[in-house]
């Protein structure tokens, strides 16, 4: 069932491409403030819908409006993400072929972790390995200073972890790259970095962090999902949503 | 249609001769500024063997170069274009293009504009109205626009050149200047006068016979499609607390009816 586009939703584009990524609450208001620019019907509680028809008209450039989860805070977003494998990507356009290469081993390092981060030692080490031309290690961290400021990584006392946009973006690549390696949440199904881990070895299940917070409030005593056993870490509080904010 | 830079321009629009090597022509012979347009039956021979898929990929890279290119602000030379992206398809070059087009048109409303015909540059530019007022969202702020904007004012309020000494004073008043390191631009001069240039939002030109060697600004032509005049002199008016009409001069300017193709009331995106 996709709708005509109207200047309602090419507005809507615009807006998505002029800011990347967008909050929940900041997606709403911008979707009700385009239709009342342009005389278009408002329903408020169908954003998925609008946004649907704008997909279906995007979808044969690879393009789509696709959401997500913080796996910091929990809240969702919105972000314009790009699903073609082609050089003209916007990753690939911006970064030389060796940085890229670097990026991957960063990748690597992060779906392989526990906690879903990377030491910017192991990082820097990692350049040693490189097939591409060799980064020095001040050029890698420069590299990495900017991949933060682009908004692909985040930085944390010298750990790095995928920033949201990236995992939006990201996530076709990474399932096809990683396939069954890359964690999954039990909760959401969407792939987890930051998550916690079921401790029962036959088990292992992971759950998001701010999934764990929203599946296990007002539960007394915690038990994982799928085994039953005791589920042992910290309950994280829910958060409630911020307005808009970068990550 | 040759677009070789040593011969003189005989070209507004998109003549379709083949007056000059098709693309039966080698490589190297194409992959410079010497593309030349195919004919409507060499793009119709080039359709039929392709299949629908391949020219919809094609089609979808092109329109991605498009928006990676002018989300930076940087003209899309068809030069560029061609050997990048239409590489083997370019026999079908306008077809991609008029799909494309028409992409822009209907999906993002966005309309493809050659602002420079001899060379074959293209930017985008909006086509839904541009909405005063605030936006329900926060932008992220880029400062540099707000630089722009007041260089693009003095120009205007000036009668559309003025010395760059008249700009880097206001700047300086504004507490911009150009001999020190500034901690938003950095070489603030270097901003002006090569990214806004390149940008194509100035134009900064020699004045003949000037000792020291003085240059002047003028719009540059994407500022004329993309800004608009009536919010310029909104923007001088919020600044001075003054009613725009009391600009009688330039309110008449920035509300004369457009002799150009483009209605100058995109704003900037």
């Amino acid at each position: 069932m996709s709708r005509q586009m109207g200047d309602s939703h090419r507005r809507f584009l615009q807006t998505m491409m002029a800011n990347g990524m967008v909050d929940e609450q900041g997606a709403k208001r911008v979707y009700q403030y385009c239709c009342e620019i342009h005389n278009t019907q408002h329903a408020p509680d169908k954003l998925d819908d609008f946004i649907e028809t704008i997909n279906s008209k995007l979808q044969p450039m690879f393009m789509n409006i696709r959401k997500g989860m913080s796996e910091e805070s929990g809240d969702q977003f919105y972000a314009l993400v790009n699903m073609a494998e082609t050089h003209v990507t916007r990753m690939t356009s911006d970064y030389a072929d060796n940085e890229l290469e670097l990026f991957r081993k960063t990748l690597d390092l992060i779906v392989y972790s526990e906690k879903g981060n990377a030491s910017s030692t192991d990082i820097l080490n990692s350049a040693d390995t490189m097939t591409t031309k060799k980064l020095k290690k001040s050029e890698t961290q420069q590299l990495l200073n900017r991949l933060v400021h682009d908004n692909w990584l985040n930085e944390k006392r010298g750990e790095y972890t995928l920033s949201t946009r990236c995992i939006i973006e990201m996530e076709p690549y990474i399932r096809t790259m990683y396939q069954d390696q890359v964690k999954v949440c039990h909760i959401c199904r969407n792939i987890a970095f930051q998550c916690q881990i079921c401790e029962n070895p036959t088990c292992g299940i992971k759950i998001h962090n701010p999934c764990v917070a929203r599946y296990y409030k007002g539960k007394a005593e915690p038990r994982c999902p799928a085994c039953e056993d005791f589920w042992p870490h910290e309950i994280p509080e829910v958060r409630r949503p911020r307005s808009q904010s970068r990550k | 249609m040759m677009s070789h830079r040593k011969k003189p321009s005989n070209a507004h629009g998109s003549s379709q001769s083949t007056s000059n090597a098709g693309p039966t022509a080698t490589q190297e012979e194409e992959d410079d500024a010497t593309f030349t347009q195919p004919s409507t039956m060499q793009v119709q021979k080039g359709l039929e063997k392709l299949t629908p898929a391949q020219v919809d990929q094609k089609t979808a890279e092109v329109v991605q170069y498009f928006l990676v290119k002018d989300q930076k602000k940087i003209p899309i030379r068809r030069a560029d274009l061609v050997k990048h992206v239409v590489k083997e398809y370019r026999n079908i070059y306008p077809e991609i293009m008029k799909r494309a087009a028409r992409t822009f048109d209907q999906v993002f409303g966005l309309k493809m504009v050659e602002i420079d015909p001899k060379n074959h540059l293209y930017i985008l530019i909006n086509k839904l109205e541009p909405v005063t007022g605030a936006s329900p969202i926060t932008n992220p702020t880029n400062p540099k626009l707000g630089l722009l904007f007041v260089i693009l004012s003095v120009i205007f309020m000036k009668g559309g050149v003025v010395r760059e000494s008249v700009v880097w004073k206001i700047l300086k008043n504004l507490g911009v200047d150009i001999g020190e390191k500034h901690e938003e631009f950095g070489d603030s001069k270097k901003v002006v006068i090569e990214e806004f240039v390149r940008q194509r939002y100035l134009e900064y030109v020699r004045i003949p016979h000037t000792e020291p060697v003085e240059h002047q600004f003028r719009w540059g032509q994407r500022a004329e499609v993309e800004v608009s005049k009536p919010n310029i002199l909104l923007f001088m008016g919020a600044l001075h607390g003054q009613e725009p009409q009391s600009w009688s001069q330039q309110y008449q300017e920035a509300h004369r009816a457009p002799n150009s193709s483009q209605s100058g009331t995109s704003s900037q995106r």
